[in-house]
């Protein structure tokens, strides 16, 4: 199917500013992404991507200049531990401990870790039923995620939520929605609540490049730049909704162009690059804190897996995956920070050693929290139950 | 007759009305190149096309409302809802356009269109994923709804719900897809809207039931008759018209009542069929009718809680017993 061309017009995304919160600030000089991301060569599509492999594992690297050694560390951390949580997760799904929906993230974890390191310990967060990363790069823990999985009381939505649905107060994790584009709106409204209130709180809002196509997306861009909200609006373009391909879905496939008739700035930006996922955050934080001002990034990237443990995947080929995998964030990454001399082979053993462990952990801690309650059947319903009557 | 599912009943019946009138088109979410979501709809686009099996971007209102418009201008469209969960987002079109165009616009126009998926309860999906509607839309005149049981229920009905003139919001149930049955042979085959079944015959107790609650009545029925008691099971197969006689002669002959249902009760169709009977048939009752259905709370992911919050065969056993004062 020929690419649709468009004339970029959408608004210039602001490279320059004042610093950006949680200490980002680092990595935005001497990027010049605003330019290059408008970049015709930034589509991501599977031939184009062995072309751009060395350059964007030249721009990576640049990146990792820029970022102290901790957070790289840390980063690379969750990406693992989502991948391995999921690998156990699925296995689990198999064993029949997991049930109904199970969403993986694999080929994702770049997204969720690299937006996520973006923020501060105060702003919120909301995404779709495809959850788990952002969870666990948010610093829930892995057991109250697995026992979630598994229906447990231990888990952190008390075994009512399931995949689906994790939320955690403490984390200002609003919520794994299931309703395609349900999230969008509820981001909108924390976005209003915390300008309301007079905080520089900034809020992500997660979602898939289907939900684009509900009116909630479009309704809610229009409000949140009519009255300036600080949402950053960031649409996970893994290139299909279950079993439909965004080009035989949407009709004007360049997802970041949606922008542009609200007036919102945009960027579109390579998913598989965790530290360009970063910094494209940053930027939108930082207007949202500084301008109150809203923004949506595309973020391309790719699902390894089925859409969920229940999607056989014949509408895409294996060879289309294969080469995204070589695009593999973590391996990116991995291979990337061991060129710059952060992490030798030692250090990345190290690493998956300790993943390995806390995923284990996660699943004696799932399969030994018990089930909840029958009475829980009934806890929950309401914040203030009232009995009725005098 | 042949013995099919739910599933391939169906898509027999969208299949041969599809041939018959060159009006009848599916659209939705995955009902073409995917073969639907639960496959109800495989192979339809192989013999139809893409002119009239459409996939649609997920935008349930948009895609609702297309197929009102569409049935305004003459086309009778079936819109696939992938769950019904999703037709939440439709509902104005639903109940704001489809049902009222005709008494508002003085009788001139018809809306020819079914709006069809799995409603109810599905296998640990948690609150937004599995829930009964179909008292949502009972409440409103100008809407059709149907709740199939049986393979040769769920082929006669759609076929019939496809031909008629007003909007049908018809409930198929995710977890019946694969349960087999009889359907008679032939492309005449029609159950007509508005007219209950009795699915079994008995004298001393009148269970009513619906989708995914009848076969569990069905089976509640065969427990009791082993421990004496004689069940009389009723699927009025449609809500909405709803044919009330076939159930109070029901209960005139065995003077109990108990209705099963996977919703909630709260203003349910329940509640509405109690509320009927007691109308029409007060004198008739030696029990208070007993509702028996889906817990009063969101639905829970857990597997144990799920399965306290729906209706089962010993519930549905225990609530006749009840009724008939034997507990
Ligand atoms: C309103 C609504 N319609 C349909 C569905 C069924 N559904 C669940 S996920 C999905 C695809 C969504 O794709 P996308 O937004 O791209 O997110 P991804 O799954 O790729 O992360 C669909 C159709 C739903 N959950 N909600
Ligand atoms: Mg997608």
């Amino acid at each position: 199917m020929s690419e649709l061309k468009v004339t970029p017009m959408r608004p210039r995304t602001q490279t320059e500013g004042a610093s950006a919160g949680a200490g980002v600030a680092e990595e935005r000089d001497g990027q010049g992404r605003g330019e290059q991301a408008r970049d015709e060569r930034d589509r991501i599509d599977p031939a184009g991507l062995r072309e751009e492999h060395e350059r964007r594992q030249q721009e990576q690297q640049k990146h990792i200049e820029g970022v102290d050694r901790e957070t790289l560390l840390r980063m690379l951390y969750q990406m693992v531990l989502i991948r391995r949580f999921e690998e156990k997760a699925a296995e689990a799904y198999t064993l029949g401990k997991i049930g109904g929906f199970c969403h993986l993230y694999i080929g994702q974890e770049a997204v969720a870790v690299g937006a996520l390191s973006a923020l501060r310990p105060d702003d919120y967060v909301l995404t779709s039923y495809r959850d788990h990363g952002h969870a666990l790069a948010l610093g829930m823990s892995a057991d109250e995620v697995m026992a979630e999985l598994f229906g447990r009381a231990g888990g952190c939505s008390a075994g009512k939520g399931g995949s689906m649905h994790l939320f955690d107060t403490d984390k200002h994790f609003l919520g794994g929605h299931g309703i395609v584009g349900g999230q969008i709106p509820l981001a909108t409204g924390v976005a209003f609540a915390t300008k309301y209130k007079g905080t520089d709180q900034a809020t992500l809002c997660f979602f898939g490049e289907a939900a684009v196509n509900q009116g909630a997306f479009h309704e809610s861009l229009n409000m949140a730049q009519l009255w300036k909200l600080p949402c950053v609006y960031i649409c996970e373009n893994n290139q299909y909704g279950m079993g439909t391909s965004l080009k035989r879905a949407m009709s004007i496939s360049d997802v970041s162009q949606k922008a542009v008739g609200y007036g919102m700035e945009s960027e579109f930006v390579d998913g598989m690059d965790v530290l360009a996922v970063r910094a494209a955050t940053a930027r939108a934080v930082e207007r949202a804190r500084k301008d109150s001002l809203p923004s949506l990034i595309e973020i391309r990237t790719y699902r390894f897996m089925g859409h969920s443990m229940s999607d056989p995947g014949h509408y895409r080929t294996r060879a289309e995956i294969e080469q995204y995998q070589e695009r593999d964030p973590i391996k990116v990454f991995g291979d990337n920070l061991r060129e710059k001399g952060v992490l030798d082979d030692e250090g990345l053993k190290a690493v998956e050693a300790r993943v390995r462990e806390e995923v284990e952990r996660s699943v004696k801690f799932a399969d030994a929290s018990p089930e909840p309650a029958p009475e829980e059947l009934f806890t929950d319903i309401y914040a203030s139950p009232i009995k009725p009557g005098r | 007759m042949a013995v099919i599912t739910m599933r391939e009943a169906l898509n027999q019946a969208m299949r041969e009305e599809m041939r018959r009138d060159e009006g009848v088109f599916l659209m939705g979410e995955e009902v073409a190149a995917y073969q639907g979501a639960y496959k109800v709809s495989k192979g339809l686009l192989e013999e139809f096309g893409d002119r009239r099996v459409v996939d649609s971007p997920i935008t349930e209102l948009g895609f609702a409302g297309l197929g009102v418009g569409a049935a305004m201008a003459g086309l009778r469209p079936i819109i696939e809802f992938m769950t019904f969960n999703f037709s939440i987002l439709a509902t104005d079109q639903i109940v704001n356009h489809a049902a009222k165009m005709r008494y508002m616009s003085g009788g001139q126009f018809k809306v020819p269109i079914v709006f069809r998926g799995p409603n109810g309860s599905a296998f640990q999906v948690s609150s937004q994923h599995s829930q009964a509607l179909e008292s949502w839309y009972a409440h409103f005149p100008g809407l059709k709804v149907v709740m199939p049981s049986t393979p040769a229920d769920a082929k006669g009905l759609l076929k019939s719900a496809i031909r008629d003139d007003d909007p049908v919001i018809f409930l198929e149930q995710e977890r019946m897809y694969g349960l087999k049955g009889e359907v008679p042979d032939g492309e005449d085959f029609l159950v007509p809207l508005g007219q209950a079944d009795v699915k079994r015959e008995g004298k001393d107790c009148t269970v009513v039931a619906r989708s995914m609650t009848v076969p569990l009545a069905l089976k509640a029925a065969e427990e009791l008759e082993k421990q004496g008691v004689s069940v009389e099971v009723i699927d009025p197969r449609t809500i909405r018209p709803l044919d009330i006689e076939t159930i109070v002669n029901s209960v005139k002959k065995t003077n109990r009542l108990v209705v099963a249902e996977e919703s909630h009760a709260f203003c349910g169709v329940a509640a509405e069929i109690s509320a009927q009977v007691m109308e029409h048939a007060f004198d008739y009752l030696d029990a208070p009718v007993k509702r028996l259905s889906g817990a009063d709370a969101p639905m829970p992911y857990a597997k144990n809680l799920e399965r306290l919050a729906l209706p089962d065969v010993e519930r549905i056993v225990k609530a006749v017993r009840e009724v008939a004062y034997l507990e």
